[in-house]
């Protein structure tokens, strides 16, 4: 293999980094999602110094209107002088691993302004709709001097909720016309909010989905936990720009409490926690699938003939993985 | 797991026909590999942000307007100012024989024309980034 490239080592990109150089920051994203064992000391560095941006989640269904509504809210933070820092994620093919990663094309007014990076993000895998290298990026674009940033989750259905437990901030995107006042009430999606927005609001069906989210909140019952937080119901349209200016006041709110309030540090405890034991387990498939392969086969023969159950053959290859390390 | 590689697919200036570079968005998809389709009438401006924010290992720019020895300089140019040297640079569509040979000159790795089958897009993007080596 005749390699034709000068390898930048890790480290020294942490400085290029710092300086807001953006293809130094594109190629620290590269490397943290290669896993790659020579980028673990300068992500560390990294890591130590990231910590000050405000990260800003955002999910919805397929279509709801996500990445256009970042381009837009992306406009107005660039108004307050905040450089802003996107991570958009799209599907990894089950089949192929190949993706299509088209986010990027909604948000084609912010291609050329400086103070805007945008990277696309393919899930490899990784269910509850993030990447598992994107915390690493968000960390990367914080060292990189972007204030604000954004993680655009894949288009979710009801159950990917990893998203509230990396932001600062979920903002919940509802479109109208996808249903009921059932669905409002339904556990999942729906409940970890901190803002919700109704897009597409410049449509005449909207006010529907305002009102069933609306009452949605309000069946909380009293006596339950007291919150310095109310949620507050946001419906814009990205389209003529209606509710920006209520969204960007809700998001700044939700900031405010969440930097000084018990609630928030918890909060931020959480996100630590969530991080800490998703990395282990990374680390723990990573050992397993490596010690489990040579004894797989044979495992799922036994299975296969009946000379065992699931649960105690699961039982006996992970022992005897771990057992041969 | 090797990474999987990453390209932006590209369609530059007033070119609306985006059917092949769809298609071969697609096939690339299909081999396993990231892709970022940059959408059309895009400016070398754009699309040089894009790949450099992205740390595509290729830039591949469809062409079916003739404008081929305008847009690549510029695209080089901009690479140059932003200090990117590992970048795989590719073209695809419909141009004459002699600008092919014109642009593999200015430094564009693989010029792939209207006949090209995918599988052939697939293993001459395989084998240059091989080629390159780990960045």
């Amino acid at each position: 293999m005749a390699s034709v490239s000068t390898y930048v080592p890790s480290l020294e990109l942490v400085e290029r980094i710092a300086n807001g150089e953006i293809s130094a920051i594109a190629r620290m994203i590269s490397r943290a999602e290669a896993g790659m064992p020579e980028a673990r000391e300068a992500l560390a560095e990294i890591y130590q110094r990231a910590g000050r941006a405000h990260v800003i989640g955002l999910t919805g269904v397929p279509g709801s209107g996500k990445s256009t509504m970042v381009s837009a809210l992306a406009a107005r933070l660039r108004a307050t002088g905040s450089k802003v820092g996107i991570v958009a994620v799209d599907p990894s093919s089950p089949y192929s691993g190949g993706s299509i990663l088209g986010d990027r094309i909604r948000m084609t007014d912010l291609s050329q302004d400086a103070g805007v990076y945008i990277r696309s993000m393919a899930t490899r895998g990784n269910m509850g709709g993030m990447a598992r290298a994107t915390m690493d990026a968000v960390d990367i674009l914080d060292v990189g001097g972007f204030e604000t940033i954004i993680i655009e989750t894949v288009g979710v259905g009801q159950d990917e909720v990893e998203i509230a437990k990396a932001a600062d901030t979920t903002v919940v995107v509802s479109a109208p016309g996808l249903g009921d006042e059932i669905q409002a009430i339904k556990a999942g999606m729906l409940e970890i909010a901190d803002v919700h927005v109704v897009s597409k609001c410049d449509r005449s069906d909207a006010h529907r989905t305002l009102t069933d989210l609306k009452q949605m909140l309000t069946l909380g019952v009293k006596g339950g936990k007291k919150s310095e937080w109310r949620v507050p119901v946001v419906g814009i349209s990205s389209f003529d720009g209606t509710g920006f200016d209520e969204l960007m006041k809700a998001l700044e709110g939700h900031r405010a409490v969440a930097l000084h309030s018990e609630m928030g540090r918890q909060r931020r405890v959480a996100i630590a926690g969530f991080r800490l034991t998703k990395t282990a387990e990374n680390l723990l498939m990573e050992r397993f699938a490596r010690a489990c392969a040579p004894l797989t086969l044979d495992f799922a023969q036994r299975l296969h003939r009946h000379e065992g159950d699931p649960y105690s053959l699961a039982g006996e290859l992970v022992a005897a993985s771990f057992g041969k390390e | 797991m090797a990474q999987p590689i990453r390209v932006l697919v590209a369609k530059v200036g007033l070119d609306g026909h985006d059917r092949g570079a769809r298609v071969v968005a697609r096939t690339l998809r299909d081999a396993g590999m990231d892709v970022i389709y940059s959408g059309l009438h895009r400016t070398p401006e754009e699309v040089v942000n894009a790949a450099v924010q992205e740390d595509v290992d290729v830039l591949g720019v469809s062409l079916l307007s003739g404008v081929q020895m305008t847009v690549f300089p510029k695209i080089f140019k901009l690479l140059d100012e932003k200090g990117v040297k590992d970048m795989i640079v590719v073209a695809g569509g419909v141009m004459p024989d002699e600008d092919a040979a014109a642009l593999k000159q200015m430094g564009v790795h693989e010029v792939m024309l209207q006949d090209t089958p995918p599988a052939a897009i697939v293993a001459t993007l395989t084998r240059l980034v091989n080629e390159r080596g780990e960045r």
